[in-house]
This record gives C-alpha cells, sequence and structure tokens, in this order.
C-alpha cells in the first residue's frame, strides 16, 4: 500500500485533520498539567536551600524550554514553506508565533517572580535573562513584520527568511550560561544524572509535557483559522458546515 | 557592453552610492548629527559627574551609533526603489549579492565611517583614557560594519511597507545586541585592564560571518519584497 504524503500538505485536507487532532492533544494535556501541578505542590518535598520558592519550575522550565523549541519549530517550518513553496508550512510558522511569544513572556515572568526571593531583584541583567528577552523580542518582530505586510505570500515568505536569521541567535541563548557563567544557576539536569529528587523531577517533565500537548492543540487550533481566513473565496471553505451556518 | 569583473561591480556600486550622497550631502550629516546629539543628551539626563561618565562612555556611544545606523537604513535600498533602479539591479545578469555588498559598503563609509571617525572627540567629553578611546575606535570599526550587514536584511523585507521605518528597527535591534556586548565589553576590559582579544576575536569573527551571508540573504529578501 502506498501512503500519499502529501494530503495533508494541502490546507483543505489538513483542515478537517487538525480539526480531529485537537482533542486528542488538548484533552491530555489538561490532565497532565493537573497531574503535574498536583505531585509539583502537594508530593514533591521543599527544596533544601530554596524551600518552596522553587516550585515556580514547574511552569518556569517549560515555558523556557518551549519558548525556544517553538522557535527552532517555527523557523523550520518557514525554512520549509519558502523552500518547497508549501502554505501549509508558511501557515504553521506563523501559528506557532503567538504561542512562542506567550511562552517567553510567561518564562521571563515567572522568572521575575523566582528572582525577587532569590536573588533579591525582580530583575538582573543575566546572559540568560536577557537571550531570552531577545527571544521574546525576535517573536515580536515577526509577528509584526508579518502584521505589516498585506500580501500573504509576502508576508510568509519575508517571516520565513526572518525567523531563519533570528534562530543563529537561539544556539547563542543556549550556550550563554557556559560562556558568561554569571548569575544564572546552570543546568541541574545533566546527562550524567541529576541531583533533583525523583518527584520533582517527574512532575517538571509532566508539566513540560502538558505545556508541549497544549501548545500542538492550540498551534492546529490557529492554523485552522488561518486556513479558513486565507482559503475564504475557495469552493471548499464555503461548503464547510461551520461556515454556512 | 563590456562584462565588468565582480570587484569592478562592486566598485560601480560603491562609487554610484557615494556619489549620490554627495549630491544630497545634508542626509549624510543629519545621521551624523543625530549620533552626536543623542551622545550629549547622556550627560544632561545622567547627571556631569565624570566618574560615572567614564564608566558609561562606551555604552553610551554604541547604542548611540546603533540608533544612528537604524536612521539610515531607510535610504539604503528605498530611493533605488523608488525610481526603479532596483528592479533593474535584480535583473541584471551580474550576482545580486555582490550589488547588494556594495551598497552595504556604501551604506557603511555614509553612515558608520562618519560615526568612527567622531566618536574618540566625543569620548573626550566623557573623559575616556586615551587607551580605551583606542579600543572604542577599533571596536566600532569592527562593529559598525555589521550593524549596517545586518539592518540591510531588515531594509530589504521592509521595502515599501507601511511604517516600515519602526519596524525595522524592531526587527534588527534585537539581532544587533551581540554586538553591543562585544563592542562595549572590550572597552570595559580596557577599563578594568584586562585583554581585549576575546572581544576583539568574537567582532571580528561576526564581521566575517556577517559579510559572508548577509549580502546573500538580503539579496533574497530583495526578490521576495518586489515580487
Amino acid at each position: 500500500m502506498s501512503i500519499n504524503w502529501f494530503k495533508y500538505a494541502a490546507p483543505s485536507n489538513f483542515y478537517h485533520l487538525a480539526g480531529k487532532l485537537i482533542p486528542w492533544f488538548a484533552v491530555p494535556a489538561a490532565i497532565l498539567f493537573v497531574v503535574g501541578m498536583y505531585i509539583g505542590f502537594f508530593v514533591a518535598p521543599p527544596d533544601a536551600v530554596q524551600s518552596e520558592a522553587y516550585r515556580i519550575i514547574f511552569i518556569h522550565v517549560p515555558a523556557s524550554i518551549l519558548s525556544m523549541f517553538i522557535y527552532l519549530i517555527m523557523a523550520g517550518y518557514a525554512a520549509l514553506g519558502l523552500i518547497f513553496n508549501t502554505r501549509l508550512s508558511s501557515m504553521m510558522a506563523t501559528s506557532l508565533a503567538p504561542t512562542g511569544a506567550l511562552f517567553a513572556f510567561i518564562s521571563l515572568w515567572t522568572g521575575a517572580l523566582w528572582g525577587k526571593p532569590m536573588w533579591g531583584a525582580w530583575w538582573v541583567w543575566d546572559a540568560r535573562l536577557t537571550s531570552e528577552l531577545i527571544l521574546l523580542f525576535l517573536y515580536l518582530g515577526f509577528i509584526a513584520l508579518q502584521a505589516s505586510i498585506d500580501d500573504p505570500r509576502r508576508a510568509d515568505r519575508a517571516g520565513a527568511l526572518l525567523a531563519i536569521v533570528g534562530s543563529v541567535n537561539v544556539p547563542i541563548i543556549y550556550f550563554s550560561v557556559k560562556w558568561w557563567n554569571t548569575l544564572h544557576q546552570g543546568s541541574t539536569i545533566k546527562f550524567t544524572g541529576t541531583s533533583m529528587h525523583i518527584a520533582m523531577q517527574q512532575a517538571m517533565f509532566i508539566t513540560l509535557a502538558a505545556c508541549w500537548l497544549y501548545v500542538v492543540a492550540v498551534s492546529l487550533a490557529r492554523v485552522r483559522s488561518i486556513i479558513l481566513e486565507r482559503e475564504r473565496s475557495t469552493q471548499w471553505v464555503s461548503e464547510l458546515s461551520e461556515v454556512r451556518s | 557592453m563590456n562584462k565588468l569583473s565582480l570587484l569592478g561591480l562592486l566598485g560601480t556600486v560603491i562609487r554610484r552610492d557615494l556619489l549620490l550622497a554627495m549630491r544630497r550631502r545634508s542626509d549624510v550629516l543629519t545621521t551624523l548629527i543625530f549620533f552626536v546629539m543623542v551622545v550629549s543628551l547622556f550627560p544632561l539626563g545622567v547627571g556631569p559627574e565624570l566618574d560615572m561618565l567614564r564608566k558609561m562612555a562606551g555604552g553610551i556611544v554604541w547604542v548611540a551609533a546603533l540608533l544612528s545606523s537604524m536612521l539610515s537604513l531607510g535610504r539604503m535600498f528605498s530611493a533605488d526603489y523608488l525610481d526603479g533602479t532596483l528592479e533593474q539591479m535584480l535583473l541584471a545578469p551580474q550576482s545580486l549579492s555582490v550589488l547588494v555588498l556594495g551598497k552595504i559598503l556604501a551604506h557603511w563609509m555614509l553612515a558608520g565611517l562618519p560615526l568612527v571617525l567622531i566618536s574618540p572627540v566625543l569620548g573626550l567629553q566623557f573623559d575616556m583614557s586615551p587607551d580605551a578611546l583606542l579600543v572604542m575606535v577599533l571596536m566600532l570599526l569592527l562593529g559598525t560594519p555589521i550593524l549596517s550587514m545586518i539592518g540591510a536584511i531588515g531594509a530589504a523585507l521592509t521595502l515599501g511597507l507601511r511604517g516600515g521605518g519602526v519596524l525595522v528597527s524592531l526587527l534588527v535591534l534585537p539581532l544587533c545586541i551581540p554586538v553591543l556586548i562585544f563592542g562595549t565589553g572590550a572597552i570595559e576590559a580596557v577599563n578594568t585592564g584586562m585583554t581585549i582579544v576575546p572581544h576583539a576575536s568574537l567582532l571580528g569573527a561576526m564581521l566575517l560571518v556577517a559579510l559572508v551571508f548577509t549580502p546573500w540573504v538580503t539579496a533574497q529578501a530583495l526578490r521576495i519584497s518586489m515580487e
């Protein structure tokens, strides 16, 4: 049996697939989030040094990881759209950008909340914080550029080029800890084992998975809206039951 | 038509842009005056204590250089875009990347180099030491071309858009932050008696990487914008 890999590259087919997939990501995201929060707040013990304040990591770490990861995925989709001229890839890139910006913002905000009791300051000009702020700026630049171009195809391509150029910056964020070696604590999770309590680790990975699934669900929902908006003059959109009603 | 060599082509583009700019000197001067003015505003804003100003001087000059190079980015392609020259450049048999590199270098000579040359005078206003002044000029010499190169990408992407001037700053400024960090880092290093080699090396490496990639990326951006 041969599979037609390109079937779902057509926005009209993907629209229906995305509609079917959303619950499969949204529901586990909600369940895992509740479970992760429960373990994080009631099962995991207080930290030896930071006592209760460390519990912010159950939001902060997933948000930080995903804010960087989404940028790479976004740049990847944008590059695909630029190289193969597939409309859906560019739409995916556009749909991921607001979620990425949101996570970058959450990461900075929760970091500030944690920094006040730990470092005694809402904000320090540490390399890693600054890089995260730059990442937020990059997302905002991408969104602003796409918003100011009326022609969607030009917006796709211009955004793609900007995202690819900006993705040069994401590795700098990741390695900045090693380069500048400043106030921000180094990674606790290492490939050679970790110094974290097992329940803390579980809670963090569960909330990470929850956030990840949330990103997929939300970007699928958003890409459905983008497809409807861009294809509004086509036959298949006008035949959709939700459009006709 | 005789075929131009790449270097000849580069020279022609640079000569053309410089000639055009010399016919309208005020454009070049406004950028320079803006730079001087922004730098001079800082002591008025933060107070005249020389100890503090000496520490801040490098950063102030760099930020002002960053802002004034943003200011002149809009001019890099817009005149050629409006009178159709850019379209001819895109259709030309010669490499668009080399044409773009020529325009970038001309932009640097008009918007970057004057800042570098006047920066020691501004540094003296802030009572910088001779060593720090020398390092600042060297770093600006390495760094300002990068600003023109990264800026060219933004200028090409925002060509002909409404609100392009503000948008280009939004796109380009975050990408320029590493240049700012290493440029001011070197001045900080010489003030504290450390070596400037790592900062200078990183900035030099960025310059080379930008020199290789940005003309090509800008050419792609121009093709996207001109479709």
